[in-house]
């Protein structure tokens, strides 16, 4: 098994051996599911629109609450210099830790299907949108667990790991809201970088190759960060 | 290949203005168990994270089973076993948990590794500890757990950080005898600032203070090194003064340090330091004849490898961050 693999089984079992898990994922899906109930009732439409809608801002709370301890934990208490002083690579380190985060994500989104099937006996759900939806999701979630893991990799402390976290994440989502005030020479640009402009295609069931790429970079580029701040040990 | 394991090369690690390793070479062979002494703050520590390829070094090279630390560090790393100070270890696993995921960690080939677990954890002394948590293990169970996870793929080199920190003695024999075991089919090198502990289990020692060597060599040749003696005097008090005692001795020959200790009612004790490589037991006790002391005890101690290591990492020109302020 690639350590990678190896490292992520390890952070899963840490995940459902402590609350942390449970918490999380159940007051993720109570007040997820609160907000779009209140919606759902109030537009009597059978749709996962509402729920899609919410997902940006319910993910700035969500990924860096999973991921804070990921990296800063090992750092903290030390575990990183045994981890990293077996045969490993450094880039195996955090897609492993990247993984298991991604695990915890795909359970919660699993508990929230229970919606999908609710709102498909309500009325006849149409079924394009919503599989786009979970795939963009899943997407969104990605970039924005990478998010955190590359904050994780900056700090020792949990607590910093979080807010660093949290205030990309959460910038990412204003871009979009802000975007009338923005001066026009800025648009394209502040509207490229908004999670929100590419989560909307999605929401709608539009899967385009652009939110997709724009999804996958913000992965790629966020952990090639992690990657690089774990090597920094080895700056000379 | 050559029985070479370690080759160590000028060395040398700054962090920031602060030069923590200094220019160090050594080389270590096959089948050494060397000691790696020092002050806290010495340096030790970081040389060793260096060799486990934790951290670049700054300038120089090492090579470990003739790998490059930096450039090879994969290689390096699947042929190392490492205790790091402390023993950090995940505190949420059981202490099975955490061997089999250092054997997946480390490649094993999962029909063989359950074997391997079940033997070393019995070597170790963590059998009956298996199912327990990690956090909630002793220091003691800690440590060896930490030495299990680091010879469990059987690796030709240990690199031990203080593996005997914070045990009680018996713990300490423990694992002090294990290493000696290791010693026989591995190398070792073993860090630590016990000086029982190098005497115990070493075959080299290296002494490292501010950043730099200042001595490498076997516990014997470096003991010898130091001239000199001490002897203990104690002769029975019933109306000699104390203070008459002490001046004749002083004045002996060859003696540079005279001193009252404490000793048993109704006696009067003296340790005398001497240079030289010449017994002074004759002329202590013609002294005490001629004196007509009765003499209680006399005893020639050679100079503890204490001593070695005392004088060589106080001295001045081995503390270049002190000369600097």
């Amino acid at each position: 098994m690639n350590p990678a693999l190896v490292i992520s089984k390890r952070e899963i079992r840490t995940y459902f051996n402590s609350p942390v898990a449970y918490i999380v994922v159940t007051v993720f899906t109570i007040v997820f599911g609160f907000f779009f109930f209140n919606n759902l009732f109030v537009e009597k439409q059978a749709d996962m629109r509402s729920f899609f809608s919410l997902a940006p801002l319910m993910f700035c709370f969500f990924a860096p609450a999973v991921t804070m301890r990921l990296l800063a934990e090992e750092k903290g208490s030390g575990t990183i210099e045994l981890l990293i002083t077996m045969p490993v690579r450094d880039w195996e380190v955090v897609v492993g830790k990247w993984l298991a985060a991604m695990a915890l994500l795909c359970t919660t989104l699993g508990l929230t299907m229970v919606f999908a099937i609710t709102v498909s006996r309500l009325g006849p759900l149409d079924k394009g949108p919503a599989v786009a939806g979970y795939v963009g999701l899943l997407l969104m979630g990605g970039s924005y667990i990478a998010i955190g893991v590359m904050a994780s990799s900056f700090t020792r402390n949990q607590v910093v790991s979080l807010i660093i976290a949290f205030g990309i994440c959460f910038a990412l989502f204003l871009f979009g809201k802000v975007l009338p005030f923005v001066p026009d020479a800025l648009k394209p640009i502040v509207s490229f970088l908004s999670t929100d402009t590419h989560f909307e295609n999605v929401s709608r069931g539009v899967l385009d190759s652009r939110d997709v790429i724009y999804y996958l970079s913000v992965v790629v580029v966020t952990l090639l960060i992690a990657t690089t701040s774990l090597e920094s040990r080895k700056w000379k | 290949m050559s029985d070479l394991m370690i080759r160590v090369e000028n060395l040398t690690k700054d962090y920031g203005p602060f030069r923590a390793v200094d220019k160090v070479t050594f080389n270590v062979r096959k089948g050494e168990v060397l000691g790696f002494l020092g002050p806290n703050g010495a340096g030790k520590s970081t040389t060793m994270k260096m060799l486990t390829c934790y951290l670049a070094p700054t300038a120089g090279t090492a090579t470990v089973a003739g790998h490059d630390v930096y450039a090879d560090s994969l290689e390096v790393r699947r042929r190392l076993g490492y205790l790091p100070e402390d023993t950090p270890l995940y505190r949420d696993m059981t202490v099975l948990e955490y061997l089999e995921f250092a054997a997946e960690m480390r490649q094993m080939d999962p029909a063989k590794s359950p074997g391997r677990i079940k033997e070393v954890g019995g070597r170790c002394g963590l059998s009956d500890v298996a199912g327990k948590l990690v956090g909630e293990l002793s220091k003691g169970f800690r440590q060896r757990l930490g030495l299990a996870q680091a010879i469990l793929h059987d690796p030709d080199i240990l690199i031990l950080d203080e593996p005997t920190s914070g045990l009680d003695p018996n713990q300490i024999v423990e694992i002090r005898r294990l290493i000696k075991e290791l010693g026989q089919e591995k190398t070792v090198i073993l860090s630590t600032h016990i000086l029982p502990e190098v005497q115990a289990t070493c075959t080299r020692i290296l002494i490292i203070s501010g950043g730099k060597l200042v001595a490498d060599d076997t516990p014997e040749a470096l003991r010898a090194r130091e001239k000199g003696s001490r002897y203990r005097v104690m002769v029975e008090s019933n109306g000699v003064a104390q203070e008459a005692i002490r001046d004749k001795l002083a004045s002996l020959v060859g003696v540079s340090r005279c001193e009252k200790i404490a000793t048993e009612a109704g006696a009067h004790a003296f340790a005398l330091d001497a240079g030289g490589s010449s017994d002074l037991r004759r002329e202590i006790f013609r002294a005490a004849v001629d004196n007509r002391w009765p003499l209680l005890e006399l005893v020639r101690e050679s100079v503890s490898l204490e001593e070695v290591f005392r004088n060589l990492t106080t001295r001045d020109d081995a503390r270049p961050e002190e000369a600097r302020s």
